[in-house]
């Protein structure tokens, strides 16, 4: 999910991030890269505004535009946003002490409620061992009941259906049955509305007066367009939903309607759907959507720890050296380290933009075991050898060899990935950053 | 549908000094219609331009030049009528993504064709959703027409198979079939739609006689993905936009047409089945626009 809208701004950073300081006029091209991206992500337009509005002013607060590091801190600062648009925290189900808990779902036609309420029962029941029961009330599309019952005998859940062809009637008496069967919830699937239809909207609001649910969730298509805003606004003003389940997000969607919603109507996405299987439904996490959207990975912390490992006069010493062609073995190992002091290489890449990752990474088979192998056979060099690399013959390979127990094959072939890097890192010398080390033929 | 452009006198006379706010500001509205900002960029840089050529002073005037664009763009090589086949039976194959509408769309198709007096067969080869094909029995009985439908999980090639074996027997105008929703992105689903269109191919000698993707009007974007993806399996010969008498726009189709020529040949608009219409671009422009 949110693919689009992450490549983009990768594309975006990675073009800032080569340039190093941000100009007046770059800032004005990376938000307007924003609100196309945003815009094309069927974010809504009067968020893409305010959106944009606070992060030129956080922007110009935090003196982006001085700072070495204004990549990284345009990042921060748009990861913040997004955050903001998502709401703060995970949702997850509380239980009432006593008696069952009630949870309705409303939502338009196709949006997926009938689904969603199997998966939410499913996920409560195997989660929280609950004993989960179902109200069938939309008694409008023609073999909805059909359609619950046939899934919920899947995953042994009880289906009330048989009761007044009223609907709100028909949930009130559901609900009496499974109180006294001793459910600990009770789900009920309404049926699909539109927020306009004035008399569907009086109907469900006329069930939540009856019931009193504990918690309603409004489900929402994650392919809505620029609608989604209204149609939360106008569920949320007739009945004061609780939270909102986001589905269809197996799609190639971009997604911005879930970015929307939550900034309209202040109410949170509290679970995804994500497939067509019973099992595919979860939490929603807005900090882990909200770096999937950006496709930083955890660049924030990344960068933070590169910072207390690598000093900045080192990276200027490297920086200088790599210019100059003089990098050897020394740095080298010395960046290595660096390198480990920040986590395993697993944990690093974790933590990369995914397209760069993919760019860069990809080929590189890197591993912890083979950044130790390499750090082997450093140190069987002497300094000498670690300092001019060219005076390493065939007799001295031998040795290393022999000193930290590989092939010379496997010798020859990091002089040789040492040469090329040495190559590469002079000809992008120019653009690169802090950290000078690249990993491309490793 | 609701208008897609408000208040352009309000916002012509607020930016007399700026008119380049005042574009920005029809530009953010045409968006908010899920237009594409490729579309929108194209359509209003038309409009500019002949309203500079022509000094065009009036908003009214303006609107009627992006009413203009709008449906150049829907009636370029347009063809809206549905294809139907001198040879019994025509085939119209119904795909989509889960929740778009395919199966009411299906049951109005056939009360639309019922009231010409035609024979038609409802082919049920959504064998995946619980009660999918119970939903399109429910249709063919209040309806009174034919159908063939399998047990659940039962290759849905064998049903479209034997749906139109049945309607070449017994003289039936007319098969439609529902296909399971599945998301553009799943590559076995699509494969098994490729397989569907092969079956009928087999059977009639020639493609079906439509291949109509039903597209939920409250979509964004990923509505041109959805378009995109199974144009690229099947061809598709339109559209069918749904929920129209949502508060939503369906921009996006403006920008499917545009980028990928394909029309949309109906709308529905209601709950009942009498509820859908053959799709008129000057109509639809006057919807948005008047």
């Amino acid at each position: 999910m949110f693919e689009a809208l992450t490549n983009k701004f990768e594309d975006l950073f990675y073009k800032i991030r080569n340039k190093g300081k941000l100009s007046p006029g770059d800032m004005d091209a990376a938000l307007r890269e924003i609100k196309l991206a945003l815009l094309e992500a069927d974010v809504n337009f009067k968020v893409v505004r305010e959106f944009l509005d606070n992060v030129e002013k956080k922007a110009t607060g935090e003196k982006v535009l001085e700072s070495l590091t204004a990549y990284q801190q345009v990042v921060k600062i748009v990861n913040e946003e997004i955050i903001k648009m998502l709401g703060s925290s995970s949702g997850d189900i509380s239980f009432v002490p006593k008696g069952p808990t009630i949870i309705m779902m409303i939502g338009l036609q196709g949006s997926g409620k009938t689904s969603s309420v199997i998966k939410l029962a499913n996920f409560i029941k195997s989660r929280f061992q609950k004993k989960v029961s179902i109200v069938a009330a939309d008694v409008y599309r023609p073999a909805a009941v059909l359609q619950l019952e046939d899934m919920a005998k899947n995953i042994n859940v009880e289906v009330f259906s048989e009761g007044s062809s009223d609907p709100v009637s028909l949930t009130e008496e559901g609900v009496e049955t499974f109180k006294k069967a001793g459910s600990d919830v009770i789900i009920i699937d309404t049926a699909g509305r539109l927020q306009v239809n004035e008399d569907m909207m009086n109907e469900i609001a006329d069930i939540k007066r009856k019931i009193s649910p504990h918690s309603i969730y409004m489900i929402l298509d994650s392919m809505t367009g620029q609608e989604a805003v209204n149609i939360a606004e106008g569920f949320n003003k007739r009945v004061d939903f609780d939270g909102i389940i986001l589905t269809k997000l197996d799609s190639d969607t971009r997604g911005g309607a879930a970015l929307s919603v939550y900034y309209v109507v202040k109410k949170q996405i509290k679970f995804i759907s994500d497939g067509e299987k019973i099992e595919d439904f979860g939490i929603f996490h807005p900090d882990r959507i909200a770096s999937r959207i950006l496709g930083m990975g955890d660049i924030i912390t990344l960068a933070e720890k590169a910072e207390k490992v690598v000093s900045e006069k080192e990276a200027k010493k490297i920086e200088q050296k790599i210019y100059k062609n003089e990098l050897n073995f020394e740095d080298f190992i010395s960046q290595l380290r660096s390198i480990k002091k920040i986590g395993s290489v697993d944990k690093l890449f974790s933590m990369m933009p995914s397209a760069n990752k993919n760019k860069i990474f990809k080929k590189a088979s890197l591993d912890d075991r083979y950044l130790k192998r390499i750090e082997a056979i450093i140190n069987s060099m002497t300094v000498e050898e670690r300092r001019r690399p060219h005076i390493i013959n065939g007799s001295r390979k031998k040795r290393i060899a022999r000193g930290c127990g590989c092939s010379i094959t496997e010798i020859n072939r990091l002089l040789k990935q040492f040469d090329k890097t040495k190559q590469m890192l002079k000809q992008f010398s120019g653009l690169k950053g802090k950290t000078g080390l690249n990993f491309n033929n490793f | 549908m609701q208008k897609l452009i408000r208040n352009l006198n309000y916002i012509w006379n607020k930016f007399r000094s700026d008119r380049k706010l005042f574009w920005d500001e029809l530009e953010e509205q045409l968006v908010a219609g899920d237009i594409s900002i490729d579309t929108v960029a194209r359509i209003l840089e038309k409009v500019k331009k002949k309203s500079y050529s022509e000094n065009i002073n009036n908003p009214e005037k303006i609107k009627s030049l992006i009413r203009e664009q709008v449906v150049e763009i829907l009636e370029i090589n347009g063809d809206n009528k549905l294809n139907v086949s001198p040879v019994s039976p025509t085939v119209f194959l119904i795909v989509g993504v889960n929740g778009s509408g395919k199966t009411t769309s299906v049951a109005k198709l056939a009360n639309l064709f019922k009231d010409d007096g035609k024979k038609i067969l409802l082919s049920a080869a959504d064998t995946y959703r619980a009660a999918a094909a119970e939903q399109l029995q429910h249709y063919a009985d209040k309806l009174g027409l034919d159908i063939v439908c399998h047990q659940k999980f039962s290759d849905p090639g064998a049903v479209v198979y034997d749906s139109i074996e049945k309607a070449q027997a017994n003289g039936i105008d007319l098969v439609i079939i529902d296909t399971a929703g599945r998301m553009q992105t799943s590559h076995n689903l699509m494969e098994e739609l490729k397989k569907i269109k092969k079956v009928i191919t087999g059977r009639i000698n020639r493609n079906a006689d439509e291949i109509l993707l039903v597209v939920d009007s409250t979509t964004g974007q990923n509505a041109k993905n959805q378009a995109e993806i199974f144009n690229n399996s099947l061809n598709l010969t339109g559209i069918i936009l749904t929920k129209t008498d949502s508060t939503s726009k369906g921009g996006i189709i403006l920008t499917i047409k545009n980028d990928l020529n394909i029309p949309v040949k109906m709308f529905t608009d209601g709950e009942k089945l009498k509820d859908i219409c053959y799709f008129d671009p000057a109509k639809f422009a006057d919807s948005l626009f008047s």
